[in-house]
C-alpha cells in the first residue's frame, strides 16, 4: 500500500461517504471500503480502469472530472479525494471549486514541482524533470498544471479555503506543513497531502 | 404463432387496471427460467426482453428452434450464471409468444386485433411483477435487460423500489425521443399500409400483413446497427453476381442481408403485436410520470444501479443512458456506469462484445458476494 493511500486513510472517519475522483484502478477505493468501511464511489475517464474498478467489486462512473463533477449535488459526499490529479486538467481551479462544492472536505494531493531534486534535475541537466512521482517525458506528460507546494497553499490561501491538514510526504516519512515551514518543506517533500473545506 | 407447446403459461387472476382504462383479469402470461432458485431465494434475476424478444433466453428457442435472444450473456458460465443465479423472462403482455395479446381470443371468442387495450411499459411490469408471487421471492437478487428492457427495468424498480437489490438498465432511455418514437411510427406505418392488415383483423398466416411487418423489421434493423459496423460488414460488396444488373432485385449484399432479415421476423413475429409494443415504447416517459423530475422515480430505492451503454449505439445514446446516471446522482443513489467501446450499434448488447461481458458478469458476481 502506498503510503500516500494510509495517510488518506487516516484524513478519513470510518462509515463516512466519500468519491474518489479520478479513481484509476480502485486501489485507494478498495483499502477504504476494506479497512473503514466507506461507502466509497469512483469517477474514472479510463474505460480500461473502470473496468478494473467493476472486477474488484467497486461502485464507479465512468466520466470526466471537469464536466461530470456538476451532476453531484452540493456537499453530497463527507469526502472527495483527488489523488495526484490535479495538475492533470485543463482547469485545474474549476475542479477544486467543484470538488469544494460537492464535498463537505476534500482531500488534494500533489506531486510537489518545488521537490528538491526536481529543481536539481532542471537546475543541472537543463532539461524537463523526470522523477519517481512525476515519470513521464515532457512531451507526453498528462501533466500540464504543474504546481509546488508553496504553489498551492498560496493559492488555497488566496481562495479562502480553510486548510485543516497539510502534509509533507516523502517517501515514509510525513510531517506536518505550516506558514513557517513551508519553504523547506517545499524543498524536501515530494508530495503533499491537503485536507481543505469551503 | 402461438405454439402452445413448450409454453409455460401463469395465469394471472387478479385484476390489472391498465393505464388506459380498461382492466384486464384472469390473463396469461407466457415465461420461462433457467437454473434454479436457492432455498433462501436470493439468487434470481429477472430478465426484461426487447421489442422483438420473447421469455427464451438462452438455448434454443422450442418454438423458433433458434438460439436464444441473450445466448451470449445468460447461460451456465456465462455473464449470468445460470449455475449460480435462477434467470426469470416473460413474455411482455401484447406479445405474441403466449402472453395475452392482440392474437388472443376476447371474452365473445373473437380475435381482439386492434380491440386489444393499448399497453404501457407500466402495463408490462405490473403484469410480470405477479411471477414474483408465484415464485415466492420476496425480493430479487437483479433486474436487467437492453433496449426496451432497459425500460422495463427502469419502470419496475419505480413501481416496486424493495423488490431488487441490484438494477441493471442497458442501451436504454428513460424516455422514447422523437428520433425513436419517429422509427417506430415509419414500422406501424409499413404494417397498416399493407393490404392484409386488414384494421387488424388478419386471422390467418397466409393472408397476414408479412410485407408490412418485413418492411418495418428492416427500417428497425438499421436502427440496431452502426454505420461503420455496416460499411465494415457489407460495404458496397455484390449479392452472389459479378456487377450490377441494372435491375431492382438485390444487388448488394446489404439489400440481401435485409430482406432475409425481414423474411425470418414475419416466421415468429406478429403484426398487430408490433403496432402494440412499439406504442408501449413510445408513450415511455419516466421523467413525465413525476412531474419531469426524473430522480423522483428512484427516490425511494436502496437498490445499486449498473448502467451500461455502447460507444456507437445511435438509437440510445449513451447521453440517454448518462441521463439517467445523473438522474440517481443528484439524489445520492448507489450508481455506476460505463460505456462500452463497440462498432456493434445498438444491437452490441445482443452480441458477444467481451468488454460488456465481463463488466455484466464482475458487477454481478462481486455484488451477490456482498450479499
Amino acid at each position: 500500500m502506498k503510503n500516500e493511500f494510509q495517510i488518506i486513510a487516516d484524513l478519513i472517519e470510518k462509515d463516512k461517504k466519500v468519491l474518489d475522483v479520478g479513481c484509476a484502478d480502485g486501489t485507494l477505493m478498495k483499502f477504504l471500503k476494506d479497512n473503514k468501511n466507506i461507502n466509497i464511489r469512483g469517477l474514472e475517464i479510463s474505460k480500461e480502469k473502470v473496468q478494473e474498478c467493476i472486477a474488484k467489486g467497486l461502485t464507479v462512473i465512468e466520466g470526466n472530472a471537469e464536466k461530470d463533477l456538476k451532476q453531484f449535488p452540493d456537499k453530497s459526499f463527507d469526502y472527495v479525494v483527488l489523488s495526484q490529479t490535479l495538475q492533470a486538467f485543463l482547469n485545474p481551479e474549476l475542479v477544486l471549486d467543484e470538488l469544494l462544492r460537492v464535498g463537505k472536505k476534500a482531500i488534494v494531493t500533489i506531486p510537489n514541482f518545488g521537490y528538491w531534486k526536481v529543481r536539481f534535475h532542471l537546475l543541472i541537466k537543463g532539461t524537463m524533470p523526470i522523477t519517481k512521482t512525476l515519470p513521464d517525458e515532457w512531451y507526453n506528460t498528462p501533466n500540464i498544471h504543474m504546481c509546488t507546494i508553496k504553489d498551492f497553499f498560496h493559492f488555497v490561501k488566496s481562495k479562502d479555503i480553510k486548510i485543516f491538514k497539510s502534509l509533507a510526504l516523502n517517501n515514509l516519512n510525513s510531517s506536518i506543513i505550516n506558514e513557517s515551514n513551508l519553504g523547506v518543506k517545499n524543498l524536501f517533500a515530494d508530495l503533499g497531502i491537503f485536507l481543505i473545506e469551503k | 404463432m402461438n405454439t402452445e407447446k413448450n409454453i409455460k403459461t401463469l395465469v394471472v387472476k387478479k385484476p390489472l387496471k391498465l393505464d388506459c382504462g380498461k382492466t384486464i383479469k384472469d390473463f396469461p402470461i407466457a415465461y420461462e427460467t433457467y437454473g434454479s432458485l436457492n432455498s433462501k431465494k436470493d439468487n434470481a434475476i429477472l430478465v426484461f426482453h426487447a421489442l422483438t424478444g420473447d421469455q427464451f433466453v438462452t438455448g434454443i428457442n422450442p418454438v423458433t428452434n433458434k438460439e436464444g435472444w441473450w445466448s451470449y450473456a445468460v447461460g451456465p458460465d456465462k455473464a449470468i450464471d445460470t449455475n449460480k443465479y435462477f434467470v426469470i423472462c416473460s413474455n411482455v403482455i401484447g406479445g405474441c409468444m403466449g402472453s395475452y395479446g392482440p392474437s388472443h381470443k376476447d371474452p365473445d371468442q373473437k380475435i381482439f386485433g386492434t380491440n386489444f387495450p393499448v399497453i404501457t411499459i407500466n402495463d408490462m411490469v405490473n403484469a410480470q411483477y405477479n411471477l414474483l408471487d408465484h415464485f415466492g421471492i420476496d425480493k430479487l437478487f437483479s433486474i436487467t435487460g437492453g433496449s426496451m428492457g432497459g425500460m422495463q427495468v427502469l419502470q419496475f424498480i419505480c413501481n416496486f423500489p424493495n423488490k431488487s437489490k441490484t438494477v441493471i438498465p442497458i442501451a436504454t432511455t428513460s424516455s422514447h425521443s422523437a428520433q425513436n418514437i419517429a422509427f417506430n411510427e415509419l414500422g406501424r406505418q409499413a404494417i397498416t399500409a399493407d393490404s392484409n392488415w386488414k384494421d387488424g383483423n388478419y386471422t390467418s398466416n397466409d393472408t397476414n400483413p408479412g410485407k408490412g411487418l418485413a418492411v418495418a423489421r428492416m427500417a428497425a434493423h438499421i436502427t440496431y446497427l452502426s454505420k461503420k459496423g455496416l460499411q465494415e460488414k457489407f460495404g458496397r460488396k455484390l449479392q452472389e453476381r459479378e456487377d450490377l444488373k441494372f435491375g431492382f432485385d438485390a444487388d448488394f449484399q446489404i439489400e440481401s442481408y435485409l430482406r432475409y432479415q425481414g423474411s425470418v421476423f414475419v416466421d415468429r413475429f406478429d403484426a398487430n403485436s408490433y403496432l402494440y409494443i412499439t406504442r408501449a415504447m413510445d408513450y415511455f416517459d419516466l421523467a413525465k410520470q413525476f412531474n419531469g423530475n426524473l430522480s423522483e422515480a428512484f427516490i425511494n430505492t436502496n437498490a445499486k444501479f449498473f448502467i451500461i451503454s455502447f460507444t456507437s449505439d445511435w438509437l440510445y445514446p449513451t447521453q440517454e443512458n448518462k441521463d439517467i446516471v445523473i438522474a440517481l446522482n443528484s439524489i445520492g443513489a448507489d450508481v455506476g456506469f460505463v460505456e462500452i467501446e463497440s462498432d456493434k450499434g445498438h444491437d452490441s448488447f445482443l452480441l458477444n462484445v467481451p468488454d460488456f461481458l465481463s463488466a455484466l458478469k464482475n458487477f454481478l458476481d462481486k455484488s451477490y458476494e456482498e450479499n
